[in-house]
Parts: C-alpha cells; structure tokens; sequence
C-alpha cells in the first residue's frame, strides 16, 4: 500500500506526519519526494548505501544532418528550441535551451532527418539506505534545476511493492506534487486551522478528487487559529484522522530532529490507529470498486 | 532595411512595448520607406521561451535590427544567431525609435539587459 503525505501549503507538518507514521509501523519504506528541499534524512538519520546520478534526456542537433525543417521547435512544447536557418549575416543552427527541456524526447522521434539525438543531463541524485528497519529513498535535485517531477518518478522507481511505503511529498499543487502523489493508494493532507491553512487544504483536495485518490486531513498545531478546516472538512465529509496539539515539547523534539514518537508510546499509537483507520477505508473502497 | 520595434500598439505612434519575449506587438518596418507592418506577439503568453519564440519569429521574418527595451539572455542569444543586431535601452514613440536608430545614435547591445523572466507579469525587475 502506497500512502502519499502532501499538504498544500508549507510547512504544516508534511515530514513530521510522513516520518513518525514510518517509524510507528513495521516493514516500511519512506521515499522523500520533495527533492527541492528533502529534509526527512534529518530525523530518520539513515545510512546512505548507494548513490545514482540522475539525468534527464535532453536534445543535440547534429547540424551536418540538419536542414533546418524547424519540425524539433514545432513539436516543442516547452519552447526549449530556436532553427535559424543559415545565410545573410545568421550563422544556421539549432539552439536547445536545456534548462527548459522537459526531456520528452518529441523533437529526437519527430525529427525528419534523424538529426537529433538525446544526451543525458544530469539534474539531480537518488539515494538509497537504510533507517533502522526503514528502507530509505530520497532525491535531491541540483541547484539551478527545476525538472523535479523528472527526479521524483526517478525516485518512485525504488517504489517496494512487498512495504508500506511513505511518500512525503513536496508543499504546493502543482507539477511536482502530481508527480509524488500519483499512484497513490491514500493521500494525508496535513494542514493548520489558518486561513492560509484552510485556503491551500481547499486546492490540494481538487486536486486529489481530479486525481481519484482517496484522502483525509491531519490538523497540525490544532488548538490555534479558528475552526473553519473543521467545518470545512465536515461540509465536505473529508475524515480528519489525527490533530495534533500546538506543543512546545513537539517544537523542541523538531529542533534537535528527534521524532516525536521516540519513546512517545501514546503517539506511535494514534499514529498507528489512524493507519488502521487508512487500511480499513482503503478496503472498504476496494470492495466497492 | 528591414528592422523591428517592439510595441505596446500597431501604429508607429504607439510607444515601444520594455519588454523583447513578451512584447504586446511587433512593428516590422521598412526603414527608408516607413511602411510598415504589426504583428501580435504569439509567444506573449508562453509560460517559457518567449523570448526564444519572438527570436525566432524575428529570424523567420528577415530583419536585420531591433529596437527595444529589454532583452533577456535566451532571445539575445537567439537574435545573435540569426544576425540580427539588437538595441536595448529605446521608449518612448515607435516613430522616434526608429529615427534614432537612423540617426546612427544608437550602439547595439553586446549583453541582454535583464534576467529571464523579466518580462512575465508580477515577476520582479531585473530578477
């Protein structure tokens, strides 16, 4: 079973839900997909045993075999190419612009005279390891990159069918956040009683409806702000599975990156009932299907 | 000639449009005739590559100048391919642009002026 974490907004609590859910269950894998900021390693702690560079696929034009057709610029959708043809003061090339490339490989199929073909780019690292009995993934993207989506389903490749898997994925709604929850079994949006909390809690469960992926909410630093993500999840009959209270102890434990359920028993069990309450919802849509 | 100003309307009394990649308009005018002819920028909108678009929109059309305020680094390294001299710096009327770069007043520029994305709304200046 494939259980995603993401939130919409930032820094609502993502890591400390998809970590200490982790640490509160046997045979997991946590795979850290927010690779513009993976922070997880922080207080999983694991032990890194292998390294691969990841590379996305990105366009050279043989300008020999090129005749400027400008098919390559037509196809891309991304706008990642320029054909200017040669002659009167213009040099005649074809221009690829890499840092736009989603590398979907378009220009190098389509192109009539087999001109082009794909070189790989490096944009980022996957790391594999162990935290304990947790297998750990995490990538993290190179600075100046901005393909994430290309390195988390790089990322989802270590994806063990035999495990609970962990995915904590990145804050937002957008490309990178699709790419992490997609396939996901179950979705916890965690968010905060906050305006901000509520408004962004409202764009991540379209984004999961379009998506069919069932979900609930976790309300983090839930006795501050008002009560409108409660009304809201009640209007919408969306389960809220877990609150956790605004606690200086969980504050401090975050600080030095110890997990809030290190030898906190009373949380490894509400971590581990509301993966009860996931497994059974989770059947129970499966039987409907 | 054959030279191109970008602008913010379709006359040469329109004022010249800060912005390269994502120019409202492109004038495309005959410099010892006037004549003159606009075009919609297609590549306005684009989310990114506009300015490598409107580049190759000014190679596809032939000119050999243009006449702008701001170039960023992926249009000016499209324009340097295809030859065409780039001027940054201009505002004001279309017609004034223009008499300016026949004036010979003008240096082309030999380094974009702003940063990518420069021209996309709610972007910061220069970032």
């Amino acid at each position: 079973m494939i259980i995603s974490v993401a939130s919409g907004k930032g820094g609502t609590g993502k890591t400390t839900v998809a970590v200490n859910l982790a640490l509160s269950l046997e045979n997991t894998q946590f795979l850290d997909c927010d690779v513009e900021e993976p922070n997880a390693h922080i207080f999983l702690k694991p032990e890194i045993k292998e390294r691969i560079a990841a590379f996305i696929p990105v366009p050279e034009a043989d300008e020999a075999k090129c005749n400027a057709c400008g098919k390559c610029r037509e196809v891309c959708e991304y706008h990642a190419i320029a054909v200017i043809p040669k002659g009167d003061g213009a040099i005649g090339s074809v221009l690829v612009f890499p840092h736009l490339c989603h590398g979907c490989g378009a220009c190098s199929l389509l192109c009539p005279q087999k001109a082009i073909r794909e070189v790989n780019k490096e944009i980022g690292v996957v790391e594999t390891g162990m935290a304990g009995d947790i297998q750990f993934v995490h990538g993290t993207l190179n600075i100046g990159e901005i393909m994430s989506p290309s390195l988390i389903r790089q990322v989802k490749k270590r994806i063990n069918p035999f495990r609970t898997v962990i995915i904590d994925a990145p804050p937002g709604t957008s490309c990178p956040v699709i790419a992490a929850v997609k396939d996901s079994d179950y979705c916890i949006l965690v968010t905060e009683p906050t305006p901000f909390g509520l408004n962004d809690l409202t764009l991540a469960v379209e984004v999961l409806r379009k998506l069919k992926i069932p979900f609930g909410v976790v309300i983090n630093r839930a006795d501050i702000g008002d009560d409108k993500v409660d009304n809201y999840c009640q209007a919408n009959k969306i389960a809220v599975l877990l609150r956790i209270p605004f606690d200086r102890e969980i504050a401090r434990l975050y600080s030095r990156g110890i997990p809030l359920v290190k030898d906190n028993v009373e949380y490894k069990e509400k971590f581990r009932m509301m993966f009860e309450t996931i497994t059974k919802r989770h059947h129970e849509a499966d039987r409907c299907r | 000639m054959k030279i191109c100003v970008t602008a913010q309307g379709k006359t040469l009394d329109d004022q010249v449009d800060p912005r390269f990649g994502r120019c409202q308009f492109f004038i495309i005018v005959d410099t010892d005739t006037l004549a003159f002819e606009a075009f919609e920028n297609q590549s306005a909108q684009f989310a990114g590559g506009a300015g490598i678009q409107s580049g190759q929109f000014m190679a596809s059309k032939g000119v050999k100048a243009v006449l702008t305020g701001n170039v960023g680094p992926n249009a000016f390294q499209t324009l340097r391919a295809a030859g065409i001299e780039i001027y940054t710096g201009l505002s004001g009327k279309i017609r004034d642009a223009i008499d300016k770069y026949k004036g010979g007043a003008l240096k082309p520029a030999d380094n974009p002026s702003v940063g990518s994305k420069f021209g996309m709304p709610g972007a910061g200046k220069g970032s």
